[in-house]
């Protein structure tokens, strides 16, 4: 067992476990958005950082950090909060979030995060990038606008699915998810339309087609619940 | 008691949070009494006045008319509020911004300079619309597509009775 301190409490945790895993089970709240139970953790989005105070005040992903024995672990605090809310702005001022344009509105990661974060308006400049949206699959769409880049549909794709249909396409804010080499997802031999990353998906970036706004409700817990029945190694 | 001199207007926006502002129904003469609707486009004043305490301000700022008023504006009314998501984010206008000007309006109009819109009267379309707080600064952002009537009240009460409004949660959730 290792022991360790979060937001001033002493807490026990077996060896592997992420400082995320243990504040969940201490009751201790951190917003997470690309990291998705079932799959692995990418670090991608930074809004799960925490401060170790004694490894002095380093900031690190919780999802993606192992438990250390005698860690100081700062969950939440003044800090923590205007740079969780700084990380939220960056994804709302990188590309085109219009909730109430959205098909997702009311069932989103982002919307939720904005709201708990406190993020009542964005300070940066938005940069409104012009887009793509690829309409091709038969059963699902894929609007580039509202995409976070969190990774969760290509981890379900290749972790859970195994079809490894999607990845991702060029670096940084020009990141695009794609279907195989970039072709129309409509088009792919390889996607097998099992909606895995639709479910997985935080915004309306994935969404089903035909389905209205108060209709996609998603499952993201669905990974995991397929993932937990699969016979361990 | 002095009644505080509040004013609402109406930039690159539906009307909707207007309309929502409407809805207050029966807390509208809990407003009239402690506050006076000096400017508005429910109200027939043409000019914006002098010392305005309150102005809330629904929509994006779309076009060179909208640019002038809003400078304007902060001049005149010392608390500032971003009124509905339009005037918060940009919103459903700011749809528009990915797409160069002269696309949108060729696209609308047929031709990128159609005549009298871009000259005389006729406020110029800008190339973006820009939510508030890209042009001056504001003091409160009151999120929503429109904010429910329970939502402005919540907002506006406290601000009636001089005291600093405190939304958070639910209350600023955006769409």
């Amino acid at each position: 067992m290792i022991t360790l301190t979060i937001d001033g409490v002493r807490v026990q945790a077996e060896e592997g476990e992420t400082v995320l895993e243990v504040a969940k089970k201490a009751g201790v709240r951190i917003p997470t958005l690309c990291y998705l139970e079932g799959l692995s953790p990418r670090g991608a989005c930074r809004l799960c950082l925490v401060e170790v105070r004694n490894w002095g005040g380093r900031l690190v992903p919780s999802c993606a950090t192992p438990v250390q024995e005698g860690m100081d672990v700062v969950a939440n605090s003044p800090r923590l909060k205007e740079l969780r809310r700084t990380i939220l702005e960056m994804l709302f001022a990188e590309r085109n979030h219009i909730c109430a344009f959205c098909v997702s509105n009311g069932h989103c990661e982002l919307q939720d995060l904005a709201m708990e974060l406190g993020m009542d308006h964005v300070r940066l400049p938005y940069r409104w990038p012009l887009l793509p949206l690829d309409l091709s699959h038969a059963k699902y769409g894929l609007d580039h606008n509202r995409c976070v880049l969190c990774g969760r549909c290509v981890e379900a794709c290749s972790e859970v699915e195994g079809a490894m249909t999607l990845g991702f396409s060029g670096r940084g804010v020009f990141t695009l998810v794609e279907a195989d080499l970039g072709d129309p997802w409509g088009k792919s031999p390889t996607c097998t339309g099992c909606g895995k990353c639709v479910q997985g998906c935080p915004t309306g970036a994935l969404f089903e087609k035909g389905k209205a706004t108060s209709e996609q409700v998603k499952r993201p817990q669905i990974l995991a619940e397929v993932t937990e029945r699969r016979p361990r190694a | 008691m002095r009644k505080l001199r509040v004013a609402t207007v109406w930039f690159s926006g539906c009307s909707g949070c207007h309309m929502s502002f409407l809805d207050l129904d029966e807390r509208l003469l809990e407003f009239a009494e402690r506050a006076e609707l000096v400017f508005s486009p429910i109200v027939d004043v043409k000019e914006f006045p002098e010392d305005v305490d309150v102005v809330l301000i629904e929509g994006a700022v779309g076009n060179t008319a909208h640019l002038r008023e809003l400078l304007e504006i902060r001049t005149k009314a010392k608390i500032l509020v971003a009124f509905g998501d339009c005037a918060v984010t940009g919103n459903v206008p700011s749809l528009r911004n990915p797409l160069p000007r002269e696309e949108v309006l060729a696209t609308v109009y047929g031709t990128v300079d159609p005549p009298g819109l871009e000259e005389g009267e006729v406020p110029k379309f800008l190339p973006q619309a820009l939510p508030l707080h890209a042009v001056v600064p504001v003091d409160y952002f009151l999120p929503g597509c429109p904010p429910s009537a329970e939502r402005i009240w919540k907002f506006l009460r406290p601000v009636l009775l001089g005291q600093r409004p405190e939304l958070s949660g639910a209350d600023i959730k955006l769409g």
